[in-house]
């Protein structure tokens, strides 16, 4: 009964050192009972970090055995990388007890802040792109790699505003991120298709400014339609909805520029029975099999 | 100010103006935009006290609910980010919230559903082996100098309201017939263990709950029982061993 060791296939040093680039899902506590029942075939499985930060109880009893024989990544949303406030070291104390626990094969954090004086608003919030901002960011990833002992993946953020403060285009300011700190680059295509809509920008011509070659993992996801106060459409990053069509011709163009690549269906709200995110999981994999047929050819 | 804390300030603010320095790629107000931010900031918090106090939200309705939890968000927001421990505070928010006035058992049932959020996430513990128990079980003259040590997640609760029946009602097929069974005016202590992955929330006698805080507080089982007052000491003691919530048990004088 007690969760206090890894998995023993885990403890014997087995498992793989990256995700394999493959469907995945995110994993819902509506979902355990089913996938232990049914072991369905899943690339990875993804988890919220801290979601986990309690000390025992079901979701540990379920994680550790879904875990066992699948490959995971463990997804932070609660670091504020880009916050003015300092790292919370116990935040990061108790993220490197997690990832001591399950030995996940990858680590991801946003491109975002969430908290600000010590108030957490569980939301992922802008900042400004310019050299405050850049510095303040890279000392955070330094931070976090050097307190982990890993590389993390930072994930480029959905958008509903501009600063006037910003001096450079959002995928400069990630390249220059992934290349001060070292850090890998978490493609959410949804992000960057709700963003570029959001700001009236080329979506392909974003993709091609990131800095792909350091992509670990994908995101998919669906989002929800608004409009802004002038009536152009603004989309919101609601993980509500399938992923929308515009967003899968977006994803088959990303990974014709990076390949095959491992590649999560995102859902937090209205949540689907399993076999669902199963199919779009299936899905991208069928993307990625075009494209290496494509290739082959 | 700094950017960032004129965002954060508005975030929590309904009224306050959207924040300087944003701006739209089309010209468009910033302010609709912000509302995103703002909305999501509110919904989240609101969803996640939702999740953890579902019978509050019953038995106020959801309208008066998510205002409730609102105000509640606005005025604390979470200090961590383990949404899990947000709403320690809430139910002595409740307690304070005016409109909830007509309502006194609001705020323990609040409190009950919050012992249920401990110990649904508290730490694993294994329960005492049968064998064990009945060896120590056997011993007669120790017994009452044994020091139970109980599982993590045991939580007890008396309140002056019937928390417990009116959190049972919430789960029955008939709500409404069994919330009007209930006898407004009676105390009632819930017991809450976890019975395998699940937290089970039982009524027991006044008398029980004292015995058992005193266990909690490191009394030895025969000091525990005389200083409580009259209650059914076999039937008790069978339901913690039954629920998996003895862990250890060690006459006293000896290292635990």
């Amino acid at each position: 009964m007690t969760n206090a060791n890894p998995p023993r296939a885990l403890a014997r040093g087995a498992a793989p050192a990256t995700l394999p680039a493959r469907g995945g899902v995110g994993l819902k506590p509506e979902h355990f009972r089913h996938i232990l029942e049914t072991r369905p075939d899943i690339g990875f499985f993804e988890v919220h970090a801290e979601n986990y930060m309690v000390a025992g109880g079901a979701f540990h009893h379920h994680l550790e055995r879904i875990r066992a024989d699948t490959p995971l990544s463990i997804h932070g949303v609660g670091l504020s990388i880009g916050g003015e406030d300092p790292l919370d070291e116990a935040h990061l104390d108790r993220l490197a007890a997690l990832l001591a626990r399950y030995r996940p094969e990858s680590f991801s954090e946003h491109l975002a802040w969430s908290s600000h004086g010590g108030a957490f608003f569980n939301d992922l919030l802008p900042a400004p792109w310019h050299a405050g901002t850049l510095a303040r960011v890279c000392d955070h990833i330094d931070r976090v790699q050097e307190r982990l002992g890993r590389r993390m993946l930072l994930e480029n953020p959905a958008t509903y505003v501009e600063f006037e403060a910003s001096t450079m285009a959002e995928a400069d300011f990630i390249s220059e991120v992934v290349s001060r700190t070292g850090c890998g680059l978490l493609l959410d295509v949804n992000n960057a298709y709700v963003t570029c809509v959001n700001h009236g920008r080329d979506a392909r011509a974003y993709l091609r400014a990131l800095p792909l070659a350091a992509t670990g993992e994908i995101h998919l996801a669906g989002h929800a339609r608004d409009v802004d106060a002038a009536g152009a459409p603004l989309l919101i990053d609601s993980h509500g909805a399938p992923v929308a069509q515009a967003v899968w011709d977006l994803y088959a163009y990303a990974i014709s520029l990076t390949g095959p690549q491992p590649t999560l269906i995102e859902r937090d709200n209205d949540i689907p029975a399993f076999p669902v995110l199963a199919a779009e999981a299936h899905a991208a994999e069928i993307v990625m099999a075009r494209h290496a047929t494509l290739e082959a050819a | 100010m700094s950017a960032e804390l004129s965002f954060a300030n508005a975030l929590l603010s309904p009224d306050a103006p959207c924040p300087p320095g944003l701006r739209a790629w089309n010209g468009s107000d910033p302010a609709k935009r912000f509302a995103i931010y703002r909305n999501n900031v509110v919904v989240s918090l609101v969803d996640a006290l939702a999740d953890s106090f579902p019978v509050v939200q019953a038995l106020v309705g959801e309208a008066f609910f998510r205002a409730m939890a609102a105000e509640f968000a606005r005025r604390s927001p979470p200090r961590s980010p383990v949404l899990a421990w947000y709403g320690a505070g809430f139910a002595d928010f409740v307690a304070e919230f005016p409109p909830t006035a007509g309502l006194p058992y609001l705020a323990d049932v609040a409190r009950l559903e919050w012992l249920r959020v401990e110990a649904w996430h508290a730490a694993d513990a294994d329960p005492l082996p049968l064998a064990e128990m009945a060896a120590q079980l056997a011993d007669e003259a120790a017994l009452p100098t044994q020091r139970l040590t109980l599982h993590p997640a045991l939580r007890l609760l008396r309140s002056a309201h019937p928390v417990v029946s009116l959190w049972a009602a919430h789960q029955s097929e008939n709500v409404a017939a069994a919330l009007g069974a209930i006898d407004f005016a009676d105390a009632e202590a819930a017991l809450l263990v976890r019975e395998g992955l699940e937290v089970a929330i039982l009524r027991i006698a006044p008398g029980a709950a004292e015995f058992i805080d005193r266990l909690l507080r490191g009394a030895a089982l025969g000091e525990a029982a005389q200083a409580a007052a009259p209650f059914d000491l076999p039937a008790t003691l069978g339901l913690l061993l039954r629920s998996g919530a003895v862990v250890a048990m060690t006459p006293s004088g000896r290292a635990a």
